[in-house]
């Protein structure tokens, strides 16, 4: 590194980025994720301090659904000049049915036609206005049933965690005692790594103080979160909590649940690094599976990609062979079909002889019967003329003798 | 006539010529009165005392000889806090926890019913516990049809109660295995019931007893509370869902004021603990959390007392009574109809 003479002015370049961000605003999209009654809107409404659902809109989880539904709703806000716009991504329905089978695909559908969405906005010729919908971030919550994760959450979050980013919640945590939030916690940490479930995962900063923090958060995870809109005096300060009989949760203390350390890391620490992460590995693995599957030669795996893809030449060497394969299966389909063909009209040649055999054997026979008929029948004509000739001769001798006598009498007539 | 002295000695009152009224709270010609407020006769005017309310004290010694069996079973999904709760309501061990978090006890790819019994022992009566479990209940991803080994037991016990009863020599005491009541676990969502509650319920109400409890109740503020019971109450009447106690079985008014009361505050969110802290300078049963502790037998924190109060110490032999004559009856002339004309199969078992 060089250390510079002067003062080149290079160092502002941050409040420069700072000045221009800040203009355009900010978009971020969380997607909420959990059975319903574990009170997820409770705690969106309580991480931004809006009445994001409200009363008179009041959240998916209140109706009533019979399949998994992926709902959208949009919020602008403004602090300190800068301006969030936020999307929040319900799934109501998710996990409450009798057979929850498949109910992850609305998401995974939901995710990957963002994904789509976007890519398709990048290989646009006009690319200005280039809205980015993605989800960066998704809550997973976890029922406080005290024991572990349930086949369902297993399910889930292997199938999303090369996806989006998952951060893992235990919901409604004011059900636990300390010890038993302890033991649970260690009890989803050691079935999440069982599964070689990815969730989000801190960077690692060269900072000191940051990495203090970043451990400590680590130490906690998943977080435990109480969420609440209702502010309750205690002790005479105005704190949002959740009244019972035998006293108040707290929603910002630290020593109740970890509702702080979520919308810090969330909001405050994290959320440029949500974004940078889903941007760089999401969402390009995303899209070089969907390229490669349109492509086949490899030029587009040269491109820079994240860490999780194979190098570019693995690549090429993995379609040739692919082609190769597929060359090979025509081949021998077409051989098949060749043989095939050729068996069908040998076939039809022998009906057609056989056909041909028939009609002639047929023919014979007609011809035989008629030939009989005809003997028959001269047989007849036969005996006939016999006996028509015996009759002839008869005749012929009756005529005779009868001239004869004619001619004795002739004769003795002439006596007389 | 002999008189029999009843072993206390009880006012006994004039015997009134007449009853010219009818006491409040009951109606019947009897007045079993466990008070001991002394054997009044209705309808026909004694003349002395006989000793016949001294029914009830033989009673009480024969129970007391014999003992008797309990069987409840707990159903809901796994951490609902099951064990827990059946460990709190009867004060001991009898359920075993999965204390243990090494996950050897994975969650089952089926129903598993699994039964264990205990004897207890109360002033002098013993009782023959035994609790099943289902667990796997509900945990899988497909719950179709998880119902149906749990239906499956529930019939088989019948089945065989039936066996035994149709024997030619049979035995004085037939072991009873019968469900004599289900704890339904409803999770607290707050929300409503969820599909697979009303499912199961639908199909095992007209079979056993019924009664569900919200689960993990510490959940849900007070105001959350009422309005989740509304809720469930509609469902389930919405759905045509009986659960003990029936309205059906009411035998007069007072068991039907006592009932709707119950009813009315069905179902009982609960709190199980088996821990013990001090509050105020009492040990009591609870869960600590970091901003109070939960106490499980204060009815303003939960209504575990209510539950126990009414299963146990009024409404126990009600269960037993109900699933006798009339979940097994039903059971028997259906099965017995199904046989055929032959009412009596003397089958020679054993």
């Amino acid at each position: 590194m060089k250390n510079l003479e002067g003062y080149v002015g290079f160092a502002n370049l941050p409040n420069q980025v700072y000045r221009k961000s800040v203009k355009r605003g900010f978009e971020f999209t969380l997607m909420v994720v959990g059975e319903s009654g574990l009170g997820k809107s409770t705690l969106i409404n309580s991480l931004f301090l809006t009445d994001l659902y409200s009363k008179d809109y009041p959240g998916p989880s209140q109706r009533i659904k019979k399949t998994v539904q992926v709902e959208q709703s949009k919020v602008l806000i403004k602090e300190g000049g800068v301006q969030l716009t936020l999307t929040i991504v319900d799934t109501p329905g998710f996990g409450d049915a009798v057979d929850n089978s498949n109910c992850w695909q609305p998401v995974i559908n939901y995710i990957d036609s963002k994904f789509e969405d976007f890519l398709n906005a990048e290989s646009r010729v006009n690319r200005r206005q280039m809205p980015d919908n993605r989800v960066h971030c998704c809550l997973y919550f976890i029922a406080p049933s005290g024991h572990g994760l349930k086949p369902l959450d297993i399910e889930f979050m292997k199938r999303l965690h090369d996806k989006v980013n998952v951060i893992p919640l235990i919901a409604k945590a004011d059900t636990l005692t300390p010890e038993e939030c302890q033991l649970f916690k260690k009890q989803i940490m050691k079935e999440i790594q069982e599964h070689k479930i990815k969730i989000y995962e801190f960077p690692d900063t060269e900072d000191d103080e940051d990495s203090k923090l970043i451990r400590k958060i680590k130490e906690k995870m998943p977080l435990a979160v109480v969420g609440s809109n209702v502010v309750i005096e205690v002790n005479g300060r105005k704190v949002r909590g959740r009244q019972y009989p035998w006293g108040v949760a707290e929603v910002e203390n630290g020593e109740h649940c970890d509702f702080t350390v979520l919308r810090n890391m969330l909001i405050r620490t994290h959320m440029q690094d949500l974004k940078d992460v889903t941007n760089n590995v999401h969402y390009e693995n995303y899209r070089s599976k969907k390229l490669a599957a349109v492509t086949c030669n490899g030029v587009d795996a040269t491109k820079n990609k994240g860490q999780l893809t194979k190098s570019p030449l693995a690549q090429m060497e993995e379609e040739r062979r692919e082609h190769v394969m597929k060359m090979k299966k025509m081949e021998t389909e077409m051989e098949q079909v060749f043989e095939m063909k050729v068996k069908e009209k040998k076939q039809k040649l022998k009906d057609s002889e056989a056909e041909l055999e028939r009609r002639h054997e047929q023919m014979k026979k007609n011809l035989e019967a008629q030939y009989k008929e005809l003997e028959e029948k001269r047989h007849q004509f036969e005996e006939e003329k016999a006996n028509w000739e015996t009759q002839q001769r008869i005749l012929e001798q009756q005529k005779l003798d009868a001239s004869k006598t004619m001619e004795k009498n002739k004769k003795k007539g002439k006596i007389f | 006539m002999s008189e029999i002295v009843p072993p206390e000695v009880r006012p006994k009152p004039v015997v009134p010529a007449k009853p010219s009224h009818v006491a409040p709270h009951s109606s019947g010609p009897f007045v079993p009165s466990p008070q001991g407020t002394g054997g009044e006769g209705r309808g026909s005017a004694l003349l002395g005392y006989i000793g016949i309310d001294t029914i009830i004290e033989q009673m009480r010694k024969k129970t007391m000889k014999t003992g008797f069996d309990f069987n409840i079973m707990v159903v809901g999904q796994s951490g609902l806090g099951k064990s827990t709760l059946v460990n709190t309501l009867f004060k001991s061990q009898v359920s075993r926890r999965t204390t243990s978090w090494s996950r050897d006890e994975k969650i089952p790819k089926t129903v598993e019913i699994k039964s264990v019994s205990h004897v207890i022992e109360e002033g002098g009566v013993k009782m023959k516990l035994t609790v099943i479990d289902t667990p796997g209940f509900g945990d899988q991803i497909n719950n179709e049809n998880c119902w149906e080994p749990i239906s499956k037991y529930i019939n088989e016990q019948y089945e065989k109660f039936l066996k035994e009863e149709v024997n030619i020599a049979r035995k004085k005491r037939i072991p009873d295995t019968r469900v004599h009541c289900c704890l339904y676990f409803i999770s607290p969502t707050g929300h409503s019931l969820r599909q697979l509650d009303i499912e199961f319920m639908k199909h095992l109400s007209r079979v056993v007893n019924i009664i569900p409890v919200i689960a993990k109740s510490d959940t849900l503020t007070l105001d959350e509370k009422t309005e989740f019971k509304q809720r469930v109450r509609k469902e389930l009447e919405a759905c045509g869902i009986e659960c003990y106690p029936q309205k059906e079985f009411d035998e007069d008014m007072e068991d039907k004021s006592d009932n709707d009361k119950i009813r009315e505050a069905m179902p009982f969110a609960v709190v199980g603990s088996d821990k013990e802290y001090q509050v105020n300078g009492k040990r009591v049963l609870g869960r600590k959390t970091a901003w109070g502790v939960v106490e499980v037998e204060n009815p303003n924190h939960c209504e575990f007392s209510l539950l126990r109060d009414f299963m146990i110490r009024s409404h126990l032999q009600d269960l037993k009574e109900v699933t006798h004559n009339i979940h097994y009856e039903t059971y028997r002339a259906k099965r017995l109809n199904d046989n055929g004309a032959s009412g009596g199969n003397r089958k020679n078992t054993d």
